[in-house]
């Protein structure tokens, strides 16, 4: 395949950044994005030029890290994926490939493609977390958790904090990430003594770090690599909401 | 509570709840100028519009309506601006309508174009029975009854107006077809179960309200043809 990419480069934070054009020859559709952007880069500094720097670390998909604005989209044109589980094969030959960093107040461009992403750890540092000693495992069946807490709860855990909700957000909210880390703790009989506290301090971070509002559009949960649902929004409003009116 | 308000949760709670007070609005409004399709004497309408005009409850429930109305736009603006700064920097190519329905992406647009088309509204019908007054108003009212009914069936005669109305209630379905699900989601009153059925239920209001207000003046206007 023989593309045209059209990258976002910009020498570090402060610097203003700029599209840069290039071609690139006899790619594999077999291969995946990363790949192709790793071709590229062996391509660039064949030539003398600086490298494209982008984040990524376990390339299959569970570690969150890697996260580029791809045509328009988080993660690409496919779904449920990181942009690491991208293949070649879903574009043509002759397209040309646009690719961003995600654009947010709360994720800055440290350098071309990759952002800090330091808000999300900011977040999960304010609240995300169960403080009291829960023991060593417990002995099977020793307290109880339902089939369906589990499953909610586990589903909400799935979240790796890539941040492709709020780069896919109209409005830069980081709201499917919040609730995916307090509805994880909340349904489960360890993460209710914090609860109140909880929602309270995580969402008063992400207010503070500059994200938006959530305005229910959905987009979040179409573009979220792992299917996290809207639904723990919405417990996340409730949780916050009863936070609220406890004394 | 300042801290609550000040919150972007908080904020939202007051657009959902405000929301569903106009939601309800909507409603009461339609059922009363429905009765201007089931009555052609009109004595029905204006018994109705007579009862909302002298009630001591409405009279109490129409100024919490407009600050009802206020609280909903301001903290529109608030919200939005906030959104925008949110995202210093756009996308150079950003595909949504995959993702996302048109109308939730637009709903300040649309809230705007709804409160133009209320501004029209009021000046047309309600500023006039309640303080100008009209000589259409006067004319074989019945004691202190005025014919409101009148009034609206010879203004909905010019067939601008009848589109005015059209494009007015079309704005307020797309609104209306986000909102609906969204103020339940905004205070928590949904789940993956729920969220099916208040869609579909928002669907049915939505196609309800907006056609029922689309119907009204394109009734009338044919009726004056014939």
């Amino acid at each position: 395949m023989d593309l045209t990419l059209k990258v976002w480069r910009q020498e570090n934070r402060k610097a203003k950044g700029r599209f840069e054009t290039y071609a690139i020859k006899n790619i594999s559709p077999d291969s995946s994005f990363l790949e192709m952007l790793d071709v590229l880069n062996e391509q660039l500094i064949r030539e003398g030029q600086e490298p494209v720097v982008f984040d990524h670390d376990c390339r299959e998909g569970i570690c969150g890290t890697c996260g580029l604005f791809i045509n328009g989209r988080a993660h690409g044109p496919d779904e449920d994926i990181t942009t690491c589980q991208l293949h070649m094969r879903k574009f043509k030959d002759g397209d040309t490939i646009v690719v961003e960093p995600w654009r947010a107040g709360g994720f800055p461009v440290i350098k071309d493609l990759m952002v800090d992403r330091t808000a999300f750890d900011k977040i999960l540092q304010a609240g995300g977390f169960i403080s009291i000693n829960t023991g060593s495992a417990p002995d099977g069946n020793a307290s109880l958790v339902a089939k369906e807490k589990a499953d909610e709860a586990m589903d909400a855990a799935a979240c790796i904090g890539c941040g492709a909700c709020v780069a896919t957000c109209k409005n830069s909210s980081a709201m499917l990430f919040v609730a995916s880390k307090v509805s994880q703790l909340a349904v489960l009989p360890q993460g209710k003594t914090e609860a109140v506290r909880r929602a309270k301090a995580m969402v008063a971070k992400m207010d503070e770090l500059g994200f938006g509002n959530c305005t229910n559009t959905g987009a979040c949960e179409v573009e979220c690599p792992k299917n996290v649902s809207l639904a723990h929004i919405a417990r996340l409003n409730r949780e916050f909401l009863a936070a609220n009116l406890k004394p | 509570m300042s801290n609550f308000l000040n919150s972007s949760i908080g904020k939202k709670f007051l657009m959902s709840l405000t929301g569903f007070f106009l939601i309800t609005f909507l409603l009461v409004h339609l059922l009363v100028n429905s009765l201007i399709l089931f009555d052609q004497s009109g004595h029905l309408f204006n018994q109705a519009a007579h009862f909302m005009g002298t009630n001591p409850i409405i009279k109490v429930v129409e100024p919490v309506l407009a600050i009802g109305f206020i609280l909903h736009i301001i903290y529109a603006v608030i919200l939005t601006r906030q959104n925008q700064r949110a995202r210093p920097i756009g996308y150079k190519q950003q595909k949504l309508s995959g993702s996302s329905s048109w109308a939730s992406r637009n709903m300040f647009v649309l809230g705007i174009l709804v409160f133009v088309f209320l501004a029209i509204h009021i000046s047309n019908f309600f500023w006039k029975m309640k303080f100008t007054g009209h000589e259409l108003l006067e004319e074989g009212a019945m004691g202190n009854m005025e014919n409101a009914y009148l009034l609206v069936t010879t203004f909905f005669q010019q067939w601008y107006i009848v589109i005015l109305y059209i494009i007015g209630a079309i704005a307020l379905g797309f609104h209306l077809t986000h909102a609906f699900w969204s103020a339940f989601q905004t205070l928590g009153l949904s789940n993956s179960k729920w969220r099916k059925r208040l869609d579909t239920i928002g669907l049915i209001y939505t196609l309800v309200v907006a056609g029922g207000f689309a119907i009204i003046p394109i009734w009338v206007f044919i009726a004056s043809l014939i």
